[in-house]
Protein backbone atom coordinates (compact mmCIF):
# COMPACT_ATOMS: atom_id res chain seq x y z
CA UNK A 1 0.00 0.00 0.00
CA UNK A 2 1.25 3.67 -1.00
CA UNK A 3 2.66 6.09 1.89
CA UNK A 4 1.98 9.62 1.70
CA UNK A 5 3.92 12.34 2.67
CA UNK A 6 0.59 14.46 3.07
CA UNK A 7 -2.59 14.61 4.95
CA UNK A 8 -5.67 13.88 2.95
CA UNK A 9 -8.78 16.48 2.82
CA UNK A 10 -10.00 16.56 6.06
CA UNK A 11 -11.56 19.76 7.86
CA UNK A 12 -10.58 21.08 11.26
CA UNK A 13 -12.75 22.16 13.79
CA UNK A 14 -10.96 23.56 16.80
CA UNK A 15 -13.75 24.52 19.28
CA UNK A 16 -13.37 26.54 22.35
CA UNK A 17 -16.55 25.34 24.00
CA UNK A 18 -17.29 22.23 25.51
CA UNK A 19 -20.45 22.36 24.19
CA UNK A 20 -19.64 23.32 20.40
CA UNK A 21 -17.40 20.85 20.60
CA UNK A 22 -20.36 18.21 21.69
CA UNK A 23 -22.76 19.54 18.62
CA UNK A 24 -20.19 18.77 16.63
CA UNK A 25 -19.41 15.42 17.27
CA UNK A 26 -22.95 15.20 17.20
CA UNK A 27 -23.77 16.39 13.39
CA UNK A 28 -20.46 14.21 12.30
CA UNK A 29 -21.42 11.53 14.13
CA UNK A 30 -19.39 8.68 12.88
CA UNK A 31 -17.59 11.03 10.42
CA UNK A 32 -16.37 12.90 12.87
CA UNK A 33 -12.60 12.23 14.36
CA UNK A 34 -12.03 13.47 17.84
CA UNK A 35 -8.93 15.09 18.39
CA UNK A 36 -6.81 15.06 21.23
CA UNK A 37 -3.10 14.56 21.21
CA UNK A 38 -3.48 13.24 17.44
CA UNK A 39 -0.66 10.64 17.64
CA UNK A 40 -3.20 7.95 16.93
CA UNK A 41 -4.70 10.06 14.60
CA UNK A 42 -2.34 11.03 11.28
CA UNK A 43 -1.10 7.73 10.50
CA UNK A 44 -4.33 6.83 9.80
CA UNK A 45 -4.98 9.53 7.80
CA UNK A 46 -1.74 9.42 5.89
CA UNK A 47 -2.06 5.99 5.02
CA UNK A 48 -5.75 6.76 3.89
CA UNK A 49 -6.76 3.63 5.91
CA UNK A 50 -9.48 6.06 7.82
CA UNK A 51 -11.47 8.71 6.50
CA UNK A 52 -12.92 10.78 8.64
CA UNK A 53 -14.73 14.14 7.13
CA UNK A 54 -13.39 16.22 10.09
CA UNK A 55 -11.21 16.65 12.82
CA UNK A 56 -12.72 18.23 16.17
CA UNK A 57 -10.11 19.36 17.73
CA UNK A 58 -10.48 19.45 21.71
CA UNK A 59 -7.17 21.25 22.88
CA UNK A 60 -8.68 24.26 22.79
CA UNK A 61 -11.53 24.13 25.65
CA UNK A 62 -9.68 24.90 28.83
CA UNK A 63 -12.13 22.98 30.70
CA UNK A 64 -10.34 19.88 29.51
CA UNK A 65 -7.34 20.27 30.85
CA UNK A 66 -5.66 19.98 33.95
CA UNK A 67 -5.94 17.90 37.23
CA UNK A 68 -8.71 19.06 39.87
CA UNK A 69 -8.68 17.70 43.28
CA UNK A 70 -12.46 16.02 43.93
CA UNK A 71 -14.35 15.33 46.85
CA UNK A 72 -13.62 11.84 46.58
CA UNK A 73 -10.03 11.84 45.30
CA UNK A 74 -9.10 13.64 41.41
CA UNK A 75 -10.44 14.31 37.96
CA UNK A 76 -8.46 14.92 35.13
CA UNK A 77 -9.65 16.16 32.10
CA UNK A 78 -8.87 13.98 28.95
CA UNK A 79 -6.96 16.40 26.62
CA UNK A 80 -4.20 16.81 29.52
CA UNK A 81 -0.97 15.45 28.27
CA UNK A 82 1.38 13.30 29.70
CA UNK A 83 3.70 15.24 30.38
CA UNK A 84 1.24 17.10 32.74
CA UNK A 85 0.42 13.87 34.15
CA UNK A 86 3.92 12.67 34.53
CA UNK A 87 5.30 16.08 36.53
CA UNK A 88 1.75 16.98 38.20
CA UNK A 89 2.56 16.78 42.36
CA UNK A 90 -0.69 14.92 43.31
CA UNK A 91 -0.54 12.53 40.89
CA UNK A 92 3.54 11.42 42.03
CA UNK A 93 2.23 11.65 45.76
CA UNK A 94 -0.86 9.94 45.30
CA UNK A 95 -1.23 7.82 42.58
CA UNK A 96 2.26 7.55 41.47
CA UNK A 97 1.04 4.23 39.36
CA UNK A 98 -0.27 6.48 36.65
CA UNK A 99 2.48 8.80 36.25
CA UNK A 100 4.77 5.42 36.32
CA UNK A 101 2.16 4.27 33.42
CA UNK A 102 2.40 7.39 31.37
CA UNK A 103 6.35 8.23 31.65
CA UNK A 104 6.46 4.93 29.97
CA UNK A 105 4.58 5.89 26.97
CA UNK A 106 6.15 6.12 23.52
CA UNK A 107 8.90 8.86 23.56
CA UNK A 108 9.14 12.30 24.74
CA UNK A 109 8.09 14.54 22.18
CA UNK A 110 5.04 11.93 22.04
CA UNK A 111 4.15 12.79 25.64
CA UNK A 112 4.63 15.87 25.31
CA UNK A 113 1.59 16.64 23.15
CA UNK A 114 -0.51 12.93 23.73
CA UNK A 115 -3.20 13.54 25.65
CA UNK A 116 -4.74 10.73 28.51
CA UNK A 117 -7.91 11.21 26.70
CA UNK A 118 -6.09 10.19 23.51
CA UNK A 119 -3.93 7.28 25.06
CA UNK A 120 -7.28 5.58 26.75
CA UNK A 121 -9.04 5.85 23.63
CA UNK A 122 -6.32 5.00 21.27
CA UNK A 123 -6.48 2.09 18.40
CA UNK A 124 -5.15 -1.44 18.03
CA UNK A 125 -1.53 -1.69 16.77
CA UNK A 126 -2.44 -5.15 15.05
CA UNK A 127 -0.10 -3.83 11.51
CA UNK A 128 -2.56 -6.03 9.48
CA UNK A 129 -5.66 -3.57 10.77
CA UNK A 130 -3.44 -0.97 10.66
CA UNK A 131 -2.23 -1.56 6.79
CA UNK A 132 -6.16 -0.80 5.91
CA UNK A 133 -6.89 -4.52 4.95
CA UNK A 134 -10.61 -5.44 5.73
CA UNK A 135 -10.08 -7.92 8.82
CA UNK A 136 -12.86 -8.28 11.05
CA UNK A 137 -11.82 -5.34 13.42
CA UNK A 138 -12.24 -3.22 10.23
CA UNK A 139 -15.67 -4.42 9.35
CA UNK A 140 -14.19 -7.38 7.03
CA UNK A 141 -14.43 -11.08 7.40
CA UNK A 142 -11.49 -12.48 8.23
CA UNK A 143 -8.49 -12.21 10.63
CA UNK A 144 -5.09 -12.31 8.97
CA UNK A 145 -3.42 -12.25 12.59
CA UNK A 146 -4.45 -15.38 13.54
CA UNK A 147 -3.76 -17.19 10.05
CA UNK A 148 -1.65 -20.26 9.83
CA UNK A 149 0.78 -17.58 8.10
CA UNK A 150 -0.14 -15.02 9.91
CA UNK A 151 2.22 -12.79 12.18
CA UNK A 152 1.14 -12.70 16.05
CA UNK A 153 3.62 -12.40 18.11
CA UNK A 154 2.26 -9.28 19.72
CA UNK A 155 -0.78 -10.44 19.44
CA UNK A 156 -3.67 -11.50 22.07
CA UNK A 157 -3.46 -14.62 25.01
CA UNK A 158 -6.40 -14.00 26.62
CA UNK A 159 -10.27 -13.17 25.35
CA UNK A 160 -9.87 -13.60 21.76
CA UNK A 161 -12.63 -13.56 19.62
CA UNK A 162 -12.31 -13.36 15.62
CA UNK A 163 -9.85 -10.50 16.39
CA UNK A 164 -6.93 -11.01 18.43
CA UNK A 165 -5.49 -7.49 18.70
CA UNK A 166 -4.15 -6.26 22.18
CA UNK A 167 -5.17 -2.99 23.88
CA UNK A 168 -2.21 -0.90 23.30
CA UNK A 169 -1.98 1.72 26.30
CA UNK A 170 -0.02 1.74 28.90
CA UNK A 171 -2.37 4.25 30.98
CA UNK A 172 -5.24 2.23 30.26
CA UNK A 173 -4.29 -1.08 32.79
CA UNK A 174 -2.89 1.98 35.47
CA UNK A 175 -6.74 3.39 35.45
CA UNK A 176 -8.37 -0.53 35.51
CA UNK A 177 -5.85 -1.10 38.68
CA UNK A 178 -6.85 2.79 40.02
CA UNK A 179 -10.44 1.71 39.83
CA UNK A 180 -10.97 4.74 37.59
CA UNK A 181 -14.36 6.20 36.32
CA UNK A 182 -14.92 7.49 32.59
CA UNK A 183 -16.79 11.14 31.87
CA UNK A 184 -18.36 10.59 28.83
CA UNK A 185 -20.05 13.51 27.08
CA UNK A 186 -22.32 13.91 24.27
CA UNK A 187 -25.90 16.34 23.43
CA UNK A 188 -27.84 14.09 25.04
CA UNK A 189 -25.99 14.64 28.69
CA UNK A 190 -23.45 13.11 30.66
CA UNK A 191 -22.69 9.07 31.22
CA UNK A 192 -20.15 7.57 34.19
CA UNK A 193 -18.16 4.40 32.56
CA UNK A 194 -16.21 2.28 34.91
CA UNK A 195 -12.74 1.85 33.16
CA UNK A 196 -13.47 -1.80 33.54
CA UNK A 197 -16.13 -1.31 31.15
CA UNK A 198 -14.96 1.15 29.16
CA UNK A 199 -12.74 -0.63 27.19
CA UNK A 200 -14.28 -3.88 24.99
CA UNK A 201 -13.41 -6.84 23.46
CA UNK A 202 -13.81 -8.49 20.08
CA UNK A 203 -16.77 -10.31 21.41
CA UNK A 204 -18.97 -7.38 22.25
CA UNK A 205 -17.70 -5.13 20.05
CA UNK A 206 -15.52 -6.13 17.24
CA UNK A 207 -14.49 -2.84 15.91
CA UNK A 208 -14.11 -0.70 18.49
CA UNK A 209 -11.46 -0.13 21.49
CA UNK A 210 -13.86 1.04 23.99
CA UNK A 211 -17.71 1.31 24.78
CA UNK A 212 -17.94 5.16 23.24
CA UNK A 213 -20.52 5.77 20.59
CA UNK A 214 -20.35 8.31 17.92
CA UNK A 215 -21.17 11.38 18.91
CA UNK A 216 -19.61 10.88 22.65
CA UNK A 217 -16.63 12.58 23.78
CA UNK A 218 -14.15 11.19 26.81
CA UNK A 219 -13.96 15.12 29.23
CA UNK A 220 -12.79 13.33 31.95
CA UNK A 221 -11.19 10.82 33.87
CA UNK A 222 -12.51 10.11 38.06
CA UNK A 223 -10.01 8.29 39.57
CA UNK A 224 -11.39 7.35 43.67
CA UNK A 225 -8.96 7.77 46.70
CA UNK A 226 -9.47 3.98 47.12
CA UNK A 227 -6.29 3.59 46.13
CA UNK A 228 -4.49 6.48 46.45
CA UNK A 229 -0.68 5.81 48.67
CA UNK A 230 -1.21 2.34 48.19
CA UNK A 231 1.56 0.18 46.97
CA UNK A 232 2.05 0.30 43.39
CA UNK A 233 4.09 -1.43 40.72
CA UNK A 234 4.29 -1.18 37.29
CA UNK A 235 6.35 -2.40 34.20
CA UNK A 236 6.19 -2.40 30.43
CA UNK A 237 8.34 -4.97 28.35
CA UNK A 238 8.77 -3.91 25.26
CA UNK A 239 11.31 -4.68 22.34
CA UNK A 240 12.28 -1.28 22.55
CA UNK A 241 12.78 1.34 25.84
CA UNK A 242 11.15 4.15 23.39
CA UNK A 243 8.29 4.13 21.19
CA UNK A 244 7.53 0.36 20.90
CA UNK A 245 3.84 -0.90 22.53
CA UNK A 246 3.79 -3.40 25.15
CA UNK A 247 4.82 -7.19 24.71
CA UNK A 248 3.35 -7.66 28.41
CA UNK A 249 3.13 -4.85 30.86
CA UNK A 250 1.75 -4.79 34.61
CA UNK A 251 -0.01 -2.38 37.29
CA UNK A 252 -0.41 -3.09 40.27
CA UNK A 253 -2.15 -1.22 43.66
CA UNK A 254 -1.99 -3.28 46.65
CA UNK A 255 -3.39 -2.23 50.14
CA UNK A 256 -0.73 -3.95 52.83
CA UNK A 257 -0.54 -3.31 55.78
CA UNK A 258 2.81 -4.90 58.07
CA UNK A 259 4.35 -6.35 54.57
CA UNK A 260 1.14 -8.33 54.21
CA UNK A 261 -1.51 -7.68 51.37
CA UNK A 262 -4.71 -6.64 51.65
CA UNK A 263 -7.19 -5.64 48.56
CA UNK A 264 -5.63 -5.49 45.49
CA UNK A 265 -5.80 -4.79 41.66
CA UNK A 266 -3.89 -6.28 39.35
CA UNK A 267 -4.13 -5.55 35.78
CA UNK A 268 -1.55 -6.27 32.72
CA UNK A 269 -1.49 -5.08 29.14
CA UNK A 270 -0.21 -6.51 26.00
CA UNK A 271 -2.07 -9.71 26.57
CA UNK A 272 -6.06 -8.97 25.85
CA UNK A 273 -8.31 -6.58 24.01
CA UNK A 274 -8.90 -5.20 26.95
CA UNK A 275 -6.71 -4.30 30.01
CA UNK A 276 -6.71 -7.86 31.89
CA UNK A 277 -7.07 -8.54 35.28
CA UNK A 278 -5.36 -11.29 37.32
CA UNK A 279 -8.11 -12.22 39.44
CA UNK A 280 -7.28 -15.34 40.37
CA UNK A 281 -3.92 -13.86 41.86
CA UNK A 282 -5.73 -10.58 43.29
CA UNK A 283 -7.74 -13.52 45.56
CA UNK A 284 -4.85 -15.66 45.88
CA UNK A 285 -2.96 -12.44 47.23
CA UNK A 286 -5.11 -11.42 50.16
CA UNK A 287 -3.30 -12.14 53.02
CA UNK A 288 -0.80 -13.23 52.25
CA UNK A 289 2.96 -11.60 52.74
CA UNK A 290 4.79 -9.59 50.50
CA UNK A 291 7.90 -12.33 49.31
CA UNK A 292 9.46 -14.60 46.97
CA UNK A 293 7.42 -17.44 48.57
CA UNK A 294 3.94 -15.39 47.53
CA UNK A 295 5.37 -14.82 44.54
CA UNK A 296 6.48 -18.58 43.38
CA UNK A 297 2.42 -19.47 44.54
CA UNK A 298 0.91 -17.06 42.57
CA UNK A 299 2.73 -16.83 39.31
CA UNK A 300 1.31 -20.00 37.56
CA UNK A 301 -2.07 -18.16 38.38
CA UNK A 302 -1.44 -15.42 35.81
CA UNK A 303 -1.24 -17.48 32.85
CA UNK A 304 -3.76 -19.93 33.78
CA UNK A 305 -6.50 -20.25 30.89
CA UNK A 306 -4.00 -18.34 28.10
CA UNK A 307 -4.54 -19.75 24.41
CA UNK A 308 -1.69 -18.45 22.78
CA UNK A 309 -1.09 -17.98 19.30
CA UNK A 310 1.97 -19.46 16.80
CA UNK A 311 4.48 -16.76 17.57
CA UNK A 312 3.33 -15.43 20.95
CA UNK A 313 4.00 -18.57 23.49
CA UNK A 314 6.96 -16.34 25.03
CA UNK A 315 4.22 -13.62 26.79
CA UNK A 316 3.06 -16.72 29.12
CA UNK A 317 6.36 -16.91 31.48
CA UNK A 318 7.19 -12.95 30.89
CA UNK A 319 3.42 -12.51 32.64
CA UNK A 320 4.53 -14.96 35.21
CA UNK A 321 7.43 -12.85 35.71
CA UNK A 322 5.70 -10.04 35.68
CA UNK A 323 3.80 -10.60 38.46
CA UNK A 324 6.20 -12.44 40.66
CA UNK A 325 8.58 -8.71 40.64
CA UNK A 326 5.38 -6.65 41.37
CA UNK A 327 5.04 -9.27 44.91
CA UNK A 328 7.86 -10.78 46.09
CA UNK A 329 8.76 -7.56 48.16
CA UNK B 1 -3.70 30.00 23.97
CA UNK B 2 -5.28 33.29 22.26
CA UNK B 3 -7.55 35.36 24.88
CA UNK B 4 -9.62 36.26 22.10
CA UNK B 5 -9.62 33.38 20.60
CA UNK B 6 -10.73 31.11 23.04
CA UNK B 7 -13.89 33.14 23.67
CA UNK B 8 -14.95 32.72 20.13
CA UNK B 9 -17.98 30.83 20.14
CA UNK B 10 -18.97 27.83 17.56
CA UNK B 11 -19.11 29.34 13.98
CA UNK B 12 -16.53 31.59 15.06
CA UNK B 13 -14.73 28.71 16.37
CA UNK B 14 -14.79 26.59 13.60
CA UNK B 15 -11.31 27.28 11.38
CA UNK B 16 -12.44 25.41 8.48
CA UNK B 17 -15.43 27.58 8.05
CA UNK B 18 -13.87 30.06 5.87
CA UNK B 19 -15.77 33.06 7.16
CA UNK B 20 -14.62 32.71 10.83
CA UNK B 21 -10.48 32.08 9.69
CA UNK B 22 -11.16 34.53 6.87
CA UNK B 23 -12.37 37.67 8.89
CA UNK B 24 -9.77 36.45 11.40
CA UNK B 25 -7.18 36.82 8.78
CA UNK B 26 -8.18 40.39 7.54
CA UNK B 27 -9.95 39.18 4.14
CA UNK B 28 -12.85 41.08 2.60
CA UNK B 29 -15.78 39.66 3.64
CA UNK B 30 -17.04 38.84 -0.05
CA UNK B 31 -13.91 36.86 -0.20
CA UNK B 32 -14.56 35.11 2.94
CA UNK B 33 -18.22 34.27 1.67
CA UNK B 34 -16.57 32.39 -1.24
CA UNK B 35 -14.81 30.94 1.14
CA UNK B 36 -17.22 29.77 3.33
CA UNK B 37 -18.93 27.97 0.27
CA UNK B 38 -15.15 25.76 0.11
CA UNK B 39 -15.13 24.84 3.76
CA UNK B 40 -18.02 23.07 3.34
CA UNK B 41 -16.48 21.13 1.26
CA UNK B 42 -13.60 20.37 2.63
CA UNK B 43 -10.41 22.12 0.74
CA UNK B 44 -10.06 25.75 1.72
CA UNK B 45 -6.58 27.06 1.70
CA UNK B 46 -6.22 30.06 4.47
CA UNK B 47 -4.33 32.44 5.56
CA UNK B 48 -2.69 32.78 8.83
CA UNK B 49 0.00 34.55 11.28
CA UNK B 50 2.50 31.82 12.43
CA UNK B 51 5.47 33.29 14.83
CA UNK B 52 8.54 31.13 13.66
CA UNK B 53 11.54 31.89 15.62
CA UNK B 54 10.76 35.21 17.08
CA UNK B 55 9.53 36.50 13.30
CA UNK B 56 5.68 36.85 12.37
CA UNK B 57 5.06 34.79 8.78
CA UNK B 58 2.23 34.87 7.14
CA UNK B 59 1.28 31.43 5.20
CA UNK B 60 -1.57 30.11 3.53
CA UNK B 61 -2.34 27.11 5.60
CA UNK B 62 -5.10 23.83 4.79
CA UNK B 63 -6.50 22.87 7.73
CA UNK B 64 -5.01 19.20 7.52
CA UNK B 65 -1.42 20.61 7.20
CA UNK B 66 1.22 19.81 9.11
CA UNK B 67 3.51 21.84 10.96
CA UNK B 68 6.69 20.12 9.04
CA UNK B 69 5.06 20.32 5.65
CA UNK B 70 4.31 24.28 6.27
CA UNK B 71 7.76 24.87 7.55
CA UNK B 72 9.53 23.24 4.53
CA UNK B 73 7.40 23.39 1.95
CA UNK B 74 5.63 27.02 2.37
CA UNK B 75 8.60 28.73 4.31
CA UNK B 76 11.43 27.26 3.10
CA UNK B 77 12.71 26.34 6.43
CA UNK B 78 14.33 22.72 5.10
CA UNK B 79 16.31 22.65 8.14
CA UNK B 80 13.37 20.87 10.02
CA UNK B 81 13.78 17.00 8.31
CA UNK B 82 11.17 14.95 7.67
CA UNK B 83 12.09 11.07 8.32
CA UNK B 84 9.65 9.02 9.03
CA UNK B 85 7.02 11.31 8.55
CA UNK B 86 5.03 9.08 11.92
CA UNK B 87 6.61 10.42 14.64
CA UNK B 88 9.08 7.71 15.04
CA UNK B 89 12.11 9.26 14.29
CA UNK B 90 12.33 12.81 15.90
CA UNK B 91 14.47 14.45 12.93
CA UNK B 92 11.40 16.67 12.29
CA UNK B 93 11.71 17.97 16.26
CA UNK B 94 11.04 21.83 16.65
CA UNK B 95 10.19 23.43 20.26
CA UNK B 96 6.52 24.81 20.48
CA UNK B 97 6.42 27.14 23.62
CA UNK B 98 9.92 25.65 24.04
CA UNK B 99 8.56 21.85 24.20
CA UNK B 100 9.94 19.47 21.89
CA UNK B 101 7.61 18.51 19.50
CA UNK B 102 7.46 16.70 16.63
CA UNK B 103 6.49 18.73 13.02
CA UNK B 104 5.14 16.02 11.55
CA UNK B 105 3.03 15.10 13.77
CA UNK B 106 1.21 18.27 14.74
CA UNK B 107 -1.40 20.59 12.86
CA UNK B 108 0.10 23.75 11.63
CA UNK B 109 -3.23 25.39 13.18
CA UNK B 110 -2.71 24.39 16.31
CA UNK B 111 0.68 26.29 17.01
CA UNK B 112 -1.26 29.39 16.14
CA UNK B 113 -0.88 32.09 18.41
CA UNK B 114 1.79 29.89 20.19
CA UNK B 115 5.76 29.86 19.46
CA UNK B 116 8.22 27.70 16.88
CA UNK B 117 11.53 27.53 17.14
CA UNK B 118 12.80 25.39 14.54
CA UNK B 119 16.64 24.79 13.96
CA UNK B 120 17.17 27.89 11.76
CA UNK B 121 16.32 30.06 15.21
CA UNK B 122 19.13 28.87 17.19
CA UNK B 123 21.99 30.65 15.86
CA UNK B 124 22.63 34.44 17.30
CA UNK B 125 21.76 36.95 14.76
CA UNK B 126 25.59 37.49 14.16
CA UNK B 127 25.82 33.61 13.33
CA UNK B 128 27.53 32.44 16.40
CA UNK B 129 26.42 28.99 16.68
CA UNK B 130 23.89 28.34 19.77
CA UNK B 131 26.15 26.61 22.53
CA UNK B 132 24.47 23.27 21.97
CA UNK B 133 25.16 23.54 17.86
CA UNK B 134 29.25 24.11 18.96
CA UNK B 135 29.37 21.27 21.41
CA UNK B 136 27.60 19.21 18.55
CA UNK B 137 30.74 20.16 16.58
CA UNK B 138 32.86 19.67 19.27
CA UNK B 139 32.15 16.65 20.58
CA UNK B 140 31.96 15.28 16.40
CA UNK B 141 28.08 14.24 17.25
CA UNK B 142 27.02 14.69 14.05
CA UNK B 143 27.87 12.24 10.97
CA UNK B 144 25.77 12.01 8.20
CA UNK B 145 24.00 14.71 9.95
CA UNK B 146 20.21 13.84 8.84
CA UNK B 147 18.89 13.38 12.45
CA UNK B 148 21.33 16.46 13.35
CA UNK B 149 18.56 19.26 13.42
CA UNK B 150 16.20 17.17 15.58
CA UNK B 151 18.96 16.05 18.16
CA UNK B 152 19.89 19.55 18.65
CA UNK B 153 16.19 20.68 19.52
CA UNK B 154 15.36 17.99 21.68
CA UNK B 155 18.58 18.91 23.21
CA UNK B 156 17.99 22.46 23.50
CA UNK B 157 13.88 21.48 25.26
CA UNK B 158 15.85 19.77 27.49
CA UNK B 159 18.17 22.73 28.75
CA UNK B 160 15.44 25.31 28.31
CA UNK B 161 13.69 23.11 30.68
CA UNK B 162 16.56 21.89 33.10
CA UNK B 163 19.91 23.36 32.56
CA UNK B 164 21.85 20.90 34.64
CA UNK B 165 21.00 17.72 33.36
CA UNK B 166 22.02 14.22 34.24
CA UNK B 167 23.83 12.17 31.86
CA UNK B 168 20.81 9.81 32.05
CA UNK B 169 18.11 12.91 32.11
CA UNK B 170 20.37 14.03 29.15
CA UNK B 171 19.42 10.02 27.97
CA UNK B 172 15.76 10.24 28.49
CA UNK B 173 15.53 13.56 26.45
CA UNK B 174 16.97 12.67 23.44
CA UNK B 175 15.34 9.47 23.45
CA UNK B 176 12.64 10.48 20.99
CA UNK B 177 15.13 10.86 18.61
CA UNK B 178 17.13 7.76 16.26
CA UNK B 179 20.55 8.16 14.66
CA UNK B 180 20.73 5.35 11.92
CA UNK B 181 24.75 5.96 12.79
CA UNK B 182 24.41 5.07 16.02
CA UNK B 183 26.52 8.54 17.18
CA UNK B 184 24.09 8.72 20.61
CA UNK B 185 27.26 8.72 22.89
CA UNK B 186 28.79 12.04 20.83
CA UNK B 187 25.19 13.52 21.09
CA UNK B 188 25.12 13.35 24.48
CA UNK B 189 28.37 14.16 25.25
CA UNK B 190 27.24 17.29 23.15
CA UNK B 191 24.63 18.00 25.20
CA UNK B 192 26.57 17.56 28.50
CA UNK B 193 29.17 19.94 27.66
CA UNK B 194 26.86 22.49 26.25
CA UNK B 195 25.19 22.02 29.85
CA UNK B 196 28.31 23.22 31.28
CA UNK B 197 29.93 20.02 32.30
CA UNK B 198 33.35 19.07 30.52
CA UNK B 199 31.17 16.12 29.04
Amino acid sequence: MASYDVMPDVQLYQPAEMDDALELADRFGRDGWILGGGQDTYGWLKDRAKHPKAMIDLNGIEALRGVRKSDDGIEIGAVTTLREIIRNETVNAEYELLALAAGRVASPQIRNVGTLGGNLSQDARCWYYRRGLACYRAGGNICYADSPQGMNREHAVFGASRCVAVSPSDTAIAMVALDATMVVQSVDGERLVPAERFFVGPATHITKMTSMRPGEILTAVRIPSTWAGARFYFEKVADRDVWDFALVSIAAAMQVDNGTIGDSRIVCGGVACTPHRLRDAEKALAGKSLSDETAEFVAPLASRGAKPLNYNHFKLPLLENLLRRAVRG
Amino acid sequence: MNPNLSRRRFIKAVIASGAAAATHAGMPSALAAGAADDATKGGVERLMSLNINGKIRRVDVLPQETLAYTLRYKLGLTGTKIGCNRGECGACTVLVDDIPNYSCSTLTHSVRSRGVLTVEGLQAPDGTLHPVQQAFIDELAPQCGFCTPGQAMAAVGLLKDNPNPTREQARQALSGNLCRCGAYDNYLNGVMRAAGGKA
